[in-house]
């Protein structure tokens, strides 16, 4: 697999720093999963958050803050056994931490409709506006044209779609703004999923879309 | 307060020895990594008291994770680090962040690196604060108000009086920066 198409450096950025919403977070650490040079990205970017650490200055801590903390570790020492990693197995479509969000692998999953040729399930709600969710694009077919009051990101996780002359499969992330308005068009053979995060509604073009879009908080 | 300089690799062994259950490398970590966690918990505006609780949760948390440190892939400040900018998260947004598994079967894992090429994480360490320190001085303060101020892009846009988009623009040029001096440590190994 190999990927063309990936999230901003401001993003992983700000994902490294801990400043990044939780919609943005969840669509970073997912495409971080399938993408190995994304990952190292984040890596390097946490190598900033350790340098910044050790040069940082030192607050006194009091001095029975060592021994109270001690006295912690030896409650959990006498008790709770080490965190063992919970290995799964089988080879799942959506990767972590977006298994646990969409509550379950690309099988398991109740879609609701959302226009002619698309289903989804909202996962996150943020405040300030920052929504993720699943997208099902209906194989062979186009969403309906629309622009963006704000950032989308859209990250292909099965199948693929066609954006103009570009093309996204799976891992490929999408960036859209303001500037652009489109048509995104699932490629023939098999449903379009993905995962989109806006920190504004979209604007729809035609009325239908229009009508429903406060329904389904698109 | 702080006990004798640690180097990094100092630091990366008490690490690892707490991952054993160390108790004697525990304290040293402690020393070395409590007044400085808990100033960084402290930017963010917490009470004293407050900080000096939260520094401590992050070290317990250092106790009970250490057997998952790895020294060949992170610097002990940069685990560090990590686990005390997720505690701040839980502590101060209330919200969730998502990370990676990396035992994750559905996880593409890194192309495999010859063991003769594998680079030296304190070395990283080392070449990523020198670019801090070459950094033009408007890069390092967007990503210190970022790292350290946890800022958001937005936020600093304000306080700075400058665009969003010069922001990132200097976020990402900072990113270029660190990128590539990672990339010449790893290029410096292979030779």
């Amino acid at each position: 697999m190999s990927i063309h198409h990936h999230p901003d450096d401001e993003l992983l950025m700000s994902y490294a720093a801990g400043n990044l919403p939780e919609a943005w977070s969840l669509l970073v650490a997912t495409h971080a999963a399938l993408c190995p040079q994304c990952r190292s990205g984040v890596g390097a970017a946490e190598c900033v958050g350790g340098a910044l650490l050790d040069s940082e200055a030192q607050a006194p801590v009091s001095n029975s803050a060592l021994a109270a903390t001690l006295e912690r570790i030896d409650v959990l020492s006498d008790r709770a056994p080490a965190p063992g990693a919970v290995v799964e197995t089988g080879n799942p479509v959506f990767p972590q931490p977006l298994r646990g969000y969409a509550g379950g692998d690309i099988d398991t999953l109740r879609w609701r409709p959302l226009g002619r040729n698309a289903r989804h399930i909202p996962l996150v709600k943020g405040p300030d506006g920052i929504s993720a969710r699943l997208l099902k694009i209906s194989a062979g077919k186009p969403v309906p044209v629309h622009g963006h009051n704000g950032l989308e990101l859209t990250m292909v996780l099965s199948g693929s779609f066609v954006d103009g002359d570009q093309r996204f499969a799976r891992g490929d992330v999408e960036t859209a703004d303001e500037t652009l308005e489109h048509r995104p068009e699932a490629e023939p053979g098999a449903d379009c999923i993905c995962l989109a995060v806006t920190d504004a509604p979209l604007r729809f073009r035609g009325v239908v879309a229009r009508l429903v879009q406060p329904w389904v908080g698109i | 307060m702080n006990s004798a300089g640690h180097t990094p690799q100092d630091l990366n062994a008490l690490l690892c020895a707490v991952g054993a259950k160390d108790r004697a490398a525990f304290e040293q970590l402690f020393k070395h990594f409590a007044p400085r966690v808990k100033s960084y918990i402290l930017r963010l505006g917490s009470t004293d008291a407050a900080a000096e609780e939260i520094a401590q949760e992050v070290l317990v948390n250092v106790w009970r994770k250490a057997e998952l440190y790895d020294p060949s892939r992170a610097a002990a400040s940069t685990w560090i680090f990590t686990i005390a900018r997720n505690l701040r998260i839980d502590t101060f947004r209330k919200e969730n962040r998502p990370a990676l598994d990396p035992n994750d079967p559905a996880l593409v894992p890194d192309a495999p690196t010859p063991a003769d090429i594998l680079v030296e994480q304190n070395q990283i360490s080392e070449r990523i604060r020198q670019a801090l320190m070459e950094m033009p001085d408007e890069q390092r303060e967007v990503v210190h108000m970022s790292f350290f101020e946890d800022r958001t892009h937005a936020e600093i846009s304000k306080l700075l009086a400058i665009p969003l988009g010069t922001v990132k623009s200097r976020i990402r040029l900072a990113f270029i920066r660190l990128k590539t001096s990672l990339d010449d440590s790893k290029k410096e190994s292979e030779q």
